[in-house]
């Protein structure tokens, strides 16, 4: 019996084949590959590059330029540490810094266990509550990186 | 069909250039000098550095170098809005760059530097800030990345996909964390880059470089115990004299010996002998594969770029490869036995140093089966920049050296042997070969004109008595792609193609001395340097391989005939299938 993983391997040549010869085929397959795995890994960019005609180097270009592609799938949950002015100025390098030493693990990139995926972003707008991350949907605000292991605490469980 | 001529005035001056004329190739008409960074002709024209603005009469500054010519146009390069832009470009490229240029391998030669004195820059930190910091990928062994002094200007990822048809660079993230880097934060060596090195020839700065083997060959040569030979290839001597000032297309043989001879080498033999060698060796492999009905087209097997882009991405055309070594480590190989024999060394203390066009050549001696003698052919291999700076660095007044001779037994060469650098020079030189060998009488005139010129793709029926030879000459590795897909489609049949890695063959290797993307629209290496070799030639006593006294008297007396059993085991190798991706040395 395939493993689901080869199924999905077997769904992305399916997909690559019916992109063949399109133009401007490498970015819709790509969407459809992101959706497949939650991710675009290695061997499907591989496949992408060699079934459409791409190099790998565009393949991965693309991958690491769009933020709607990640490169390994997400964490159960999703920090995103907001980097805009207002929190930047008021410590968020600092919170970040802290949630990767909590959780062993860098920026864009997942937890060994997969649950947590650590993510800088942009003004989220909600710079009265500055530094602010968001947790999934639920957004703290105003914290210090001592607060970092409780907040954390709640999602490990 | 004539273009249209468009009249415009840059600078006051009255131009008049073709339609479709870009701006900064009109200026040049006017005298006037519009500097450029992401600019490289015919093959990364994005306008992406901006430093080329110019106002042309738009609400805001244009790039020149992408920016057509229009009747009537005003351009004005030279305003204080013009000067205000270019500096705050420079200055915000060297707010993220490395500025060591006291120990930069491209100092005195590099585009940025140009640039930043040109305009005045005075100390470049005008907007210092974060710095990003990157680990310098010196895995593979023909060239080393080294993105902290990399602009960003993406003329390698051009030239790597499409003049090589490679792929193995590209720009990664975005924004800030941009950067020109392999897939997957993988070396170059993990790739399947075929170390050609264009793109190091291509960098208008000091990211990019051949993996420098100086100390080596520094101690070899002092170790009083090792006879260390070296040879240089057909096309070093066509631009070496470059490193030191000379215009470009000098043949400086002469001094190119006197100053090995001064470095301290024992012997200097010439790469040139063993490309007679190889003509006698592939001409009758050819010969072979006809009259046996073997595998053809025959495609030749010299350069190490275009035989690692074969076994990597054309695997299926593996047995059309000539079953000849390279020049070089022939030579290697006939110097480790037939010449050891002969001086009564052992073979075990003689060194062979290859000077090279090459960084491919890095990478091909330490290729399996490279080792005939039971030792390397060849023990180092440095590029004709790395010999230009072995030269300065011991204070050799190179320019006023005297012309010095070759080293007898392995020194002496035909005409053939010396266009083996330029596209077209090995199929030129079997031709004459095979030619006389086939009909047994003189070839008249020996200059095939069809074969040669910097033409991508060449192709021409040669007769040779009653055999019609259907032959092709490529250079690029994006062309061969090109050539061998309508071989596959069955679109093309020939007996025998030549393939160069390098546009232009190995005049314009990625070892050869730099030329600026500018410099290069002034005068193109690829002609200049061939020029340089074909009138050596011409002047040539010898110039049909078969007719070098020294290579006859090698087969009388140790090879006995090409393709013996002895020729077969020192001057031929076999190929292997490598993957395209998490490709290891
Ligand atoms: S790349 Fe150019 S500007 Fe940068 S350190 Fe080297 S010589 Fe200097
Ligand atoms: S050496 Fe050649 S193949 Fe390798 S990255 Fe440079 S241009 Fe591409
Ligand atoms: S390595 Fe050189 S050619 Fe490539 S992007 Fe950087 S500066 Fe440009
Ligand atoms: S934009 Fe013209 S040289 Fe870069």
């Amino acid at each position: 019996m395939a493993t689901k993983d080869q199924e999905k391997y077997l769904e992305l040549e399916k997909i690559i084949e019916e992109h063949k010869g399109l133009p401007g085929a490498l970015m819709p397959a790509m969407q459809k590959t992101q959706e497949l795995f939650g991710c675009v890994p290695l061997k499907a960019q591989q496949m992408l590059a060699d079934g459409l005609n791409a190099t790998l180097s565009e393949v991965y270009g693309i991958a690491t330029f769009y933020s709607q592609f990640n490169l390994e799938p997400k964490g159960e949950y999703v920090i995103s540490v907001c980097l805009g002015t207002a929190c930047y100025v008021k410590g968020a390098q600092d919170i970040l810094d802290r949630i990767c030493e909590e959780i062993e693990t860098m920026p864009g990139k997942t937890s060994a266990d997969g649950r947590f995926t650590v993510e800088a972003t942009r003004c989220i707008g909600a710079c009265g509550l500055a530094p602010v991350m968001t947790i999934n949907e639920e957004v703290h605000g105003r914290i210090m990186p001592d607060d970092v292991p409780s907040i954390l605490a709640k999602y490990k469980k | 069909m004539e273009k249209k001529m468009i009249s415009l005035t840059i600078d006051g001056v009255h131009v008049e250039v073709p339609e479709g004329t870009t701006i900064l190739e009109a200026a040049r008409k006017a005298h006037v000098h519009i500097p450029t960074l992401c600019f490289l002709k015919d093959v990364n024209e994005i306008g992406a550095c901006r430093i080329c603005v110019v106002d042309a009469g738009a609400r805001a500054l244009q790039a020149a170098c992408v920016l057509e010519v229009a009747p009537g146009m005003v351009v004005r390069t030279n305003t204080p809005e013009v000067r205000e832009a270019r500096k705050t470009i420079i200055e915000l490229i060297l707010s993220n760059h490395d500025k060591k240029c006291l120990s930069c391998v491209r100092s005195q030669n590099c585009e940025l530097q140009k640039i930043s004195l040109d305009l005045g820059i005075e100390n470049g930190d005008e907007f210092a800030g974060t710095m990003r910091i990157y680990s310098v990928d010196d895995l593979s062994v023909s060239l080393v990345r080294d993105n902290n002094k990399c602009i960003n200007c993406r003329r390698c990822v051009a030239t790597c996909n499409k003049n090589q048809g490679v792929g193995v660079i590209g720009a990664v993230n975005r924004g800030f964390n941009t950067s020109i880097e392999s897939a997957w934060d993988q070396s170059l060596a993990q790739t399947a880059c075929i170390g050609c090195g264009q793109c190091i020839v291509n960098c208008p700065v000091g990211a990019l470089y051949e993996k420098d083997e100086l100390q080596d060959v520094w101690t070899m040569i002092d170790d009083p115990d090792l006879h260390v030979v070296v040879q240089p290839a057909p096309s070093v001597r066509a631009a070496l004299g470059e490193c030191f000032g000379l215009p470009m297309g000098t043949n400086v043989t002469g001094k190119m010996v006197a100053a090995m001879r001064r470095l301290g080498f024992d012997k200097i033999f010439d790469t040139d002998f063993a490309a007679d060698l190889t003509i006698m060796e592939e001409a009758t492999e050819l010969l072979d594969r006809i009259q046996s009905r073997g595998t053809l087209p025959m495609i030749t097997s010299c350069s190490p770029g275009w035989v690692r882009f074969c076994e990597t991405y054309y695997q299926d055309f593996i047995p059309n490869l000539s079953s000849c070594k390279s020049p070089h480590q022939m030579l290697g190989a006939i110097t480790k036995s037939y010449y050891a024999e002969k001086a009564s060394i052992p073979a075990e203390k003689i060194r062979v140093v290859s000077v090279m066009p090459c960084t491919a050549k890095k990478l091909e001696t330490r290729s399996p089966g490279m080792d005939s003698t039971g030792y390397p052919d060849v023990d180092a291999v440095i590029t004709t920049r790395e010999l230009g700076k072995m030269i300065k660095s011991s204070g050799i007044d190179f320019v006023n050296l005297p012309d010095e001779e070759f080293d007898p037994i392995l020194g002496l060469s035909t005409g053939a042997g010396t266009i083996f650098g330029a596209t077209g020079g090995v199929m030129e030189a079997a031709l004459r070969t095979a030619y006389e060998t086939v009909l047994n009488k003189e070839l008249e005139k020996l200059d095939f004109h069809v074969v040669r010129g910097i033409q991508g793709i060449k192709e021409a029926t040669i007769a040779l008595g009653d055999v019609e030879l259907n032959v092709a000459v490529v250079n690029g590795t994006a062309n061969a792609a090109k050539l061998l897909d309508a071989i596959r489609k069955g679109e093309k049949t020939y007996h025998f193609i030549e393939i160069m890695a390098c546009p232009g063959g190995c005049v314009n290797g990625g070892g050869q001395p730099i030329v600026s993307a500018q410099d290069r629209l002034n005068l193109d290496p690829r002609i200049e340097r061939a020029k340089a070799l074909y009138k050596a030639d011409d002047e040539m006593i010898y110039r049909k391989s078969h007719e070098n006294p020294m290579i006859k008297k090698l087969y009388d007396e140790y090879l006995e005939k090409p393709n013996s059993h002895r020729a077969h085991h020192l001057l031929h190798r076999h190929y292997v299938k490598r993957p395209k991706y998490q490709n290891q040395n």
